[in-house]
């Protein structure tokens, strides 16, 4: 049998492929997982949606600010569910006791790490553009038309939301899935302080140098600038990508931290809480 | 740069392994020669388990060395990762994937270039054609293993590592198990480490057995030899002995 030499392969994609493959063969064989990637986003958008609507219709400044609810919903959405489906697609693995078949094949970490990415944007793909789509049916907000200023956000809000997956998933490596919660609820604290419905003034002068230390803020301000001033504030996303390239080293030297923590203290093998 | 070649392909140099104030091994030291069957034999606790995931990569010794085909663990485990392959209780295949999407998967992840005529081989050599497209999860136990062992032999294996490989199973697929692994490693010439608490499987399969006791080695020589020099039957009245700190006195009597 022909063999690849893989032990001179550094990094490599086709493994990277592998593990894209089956997490792709896990969800096209389960339809309440693909159910479960569409319909929270869908219920909250439609919540902001139609709560909008209301207020818009009771506050001159609110018709004035089209879309910026529904706007930051979905793009709250993108950071959030961007980081669930980096941290489920790892969850998977451990809920099937498939990790040690992983960590004991050739498979390199920064394979891993990559391969989970690629899921994470699948997962969001198949969640957000049929939201997005009903945002326009529903009330007349295209996400799309943000164009460039959608990628950008899009970018950033994926960058952190890796950054926050690979932390977590370290967590998990070392602690087992007694740790689980903190997949589902680390992005929350996040919520109240970038300031996903509200400007960054709002907070008290102390919490804002909290809030300015996190990319995600950087997005939603630069959001509402676009929506409500009509002005793409690229200062803003070049702060932003600057505070992400930190917080995502910051997420590999956490999760390479805890990996050889777990290689100490064994539980790799383990999994369990 | 690979540690320096040992003519072994595994060999434990005075490895410690504390978890915070639990010894699991203390100083053993053992070496397996190419293409044997080793068993590893002990109680729960005894430090097997611990041993073999040290062998693995998976946990770092607190002291001492292991190497595998020249390469230091868990350091340089990736120069070596994809000529060994194991089978544990501790791990599943996907349960939701099929076996041929399993076999896809870790075909591709151990470097196999033609993964569908490796999983044509394996197929036709542990007879898993019948199921191929049956999800792995809604196999009988027999049918898992036949997988679970399919999936540690895609990449061909020099060192095998098993871990209870027929825990489970009835006596005939047992059997059959066993004579699949006796053929395998007689016509690749693998070397094999097998823990397992079934004297009979060791008795058949191995060349040599190594006794763990509270992360010690006890004894370590052939099966037939342990059982003369103890004055026994067979391999678990050995065991026995060994474990309740009979076998010395037994040993030193005679």
């Amino acid at each position: 049998m022909s063999m690849q030499s893989p032990a001179r392969i550094a990094f490599s994609p086709r493994r990277v492929f592998a593990i894209v493959l089956r997490h792709w063969y896990l969800l096209s064989s389960s339809w309440p997982r693909v159910l479960d990637l569409i319909y929270w986003p869908a219920v909250q958008m439609l919540m902001w949606g139609f709560l909008q609507q209301y207020v818009s219709q009771n506050s001159g400044f609110f018709a004035n600010a089209a879309g910026t609810f529904i706007g930051a919903v979905m793009l709250w959405d993108i950071l959030f569910r961007g980081q669930l489906g980096f941290s489920i697609s790892f969850l998977e693995e451990m809920y099937a006791r498939n990790l040690g078949n992983l960590m004991m094949s050739p498979l390199r970490p920064a394979e891993f790490v990559t391969a989970l990415m690629i899921q994470s944007v699948i997962r969001l793909s198949i969640g957000m553009v049929p939201v997005s789509l009903l945002a326009i049916a529903f009330f007349d907000f295209n996400l799309w038309g943000l164009g460039l200023a959608l990628a950008v956000f899009f970018m950033n809000l994926l960058l952190t939301s890796w950054a926050i997956g690979i932390l977590v998933a370290g967590i998990l490596l070392r602690h087992g899935l007694g740790a689980e919660n903190m997949a589902w609820s680390f992005m929350f604290l996040f919520l109240p302080l970038t300031c996903v419905y509200y400007p960054v003034d709002v907070l008290p002068s102390w919490l804002q140098v909290f809030a300015w230390m996190l990319p995600p803020t950087y997005v939603f301000e630069g959001m509402r600038a676009l929506l409500i001033d009509h002005v793409f504030r690229a200062d803003l996303m070049v702060q932003a990508f600057a505070l992400n390239a930190v917080l995502f080293a910051g997420g590999v030297i956490g999760f390479l931290l805890f990996l050889k923590s777990a290689r100490r203290e064994g539980t790799l093998l383990q999994g369990g809480d | 740069m690979l540690a320096p070649a040992t003519e072994f392909p595994i060999a434990v140099d005075r490895l410690v392994k504390l978890y915070k104030t639990v010894t699991a091994v203390e100083g053993i030291s053992f070496s397996i020669e190419a293409g044997s069957c080793v068993g590893l034999l002990g109680g729960n606790g005894a430090g097997k388990t611990t041993t073999i995931s040290t062998i693995m990569g998976l946990v770092e010794p607190t002291s001492g060395k292991v190497t595998v085909l020249g390469a230091a663990m868990p350091r340089q485990r990736h120069r070596v990762l994809h000529r060994i392959n194991f089978e544990s209780p501790y791990v599943n295949m996907p349960m939701r994937l099929t076996v041929r999407q399993n076999m896809n998967v870790f075909g591709m992840l151990y470097g196999c270039q033609d993964v569908a005529g490796r999983m044509r081989a394996l197929a036709d050599e542990l007879d898993l054609h019948e199921f191929l497209d049956r999800q792995t999860g809604k196999l009988s136990s027999g049918q898992k293993t036949r997988v679970a062992l399919a999936k540690s032999l895609i990449n061909q294996p020099e060192i095998l590592l098993l871990d209870e490989p027929t825990a489970s199973l009835d006596p005939d697929t047992a059997d059959w198990v066993r004579g699949r692994l006796e053929r395998y490693r007689r016509e690749r010439g693998a070397t094999v480490l097998l823990a397992s608490h079934n004297m009979s499987e060791v008795e058949r399969l191995c060349d040599r057995v190594i006794m763990l006791k509270s992360g010690r080695i006890e004894d370590d020589d052939t099966p037939a030899r342990l059982i003369a020099r103890y004055g026994r039957s067979n391999l678990e009245e050995v065991f026995l002995d060994i474990a309740r700190g009979t076998g010395e006195a037994r040993e030193a009597a005679r």
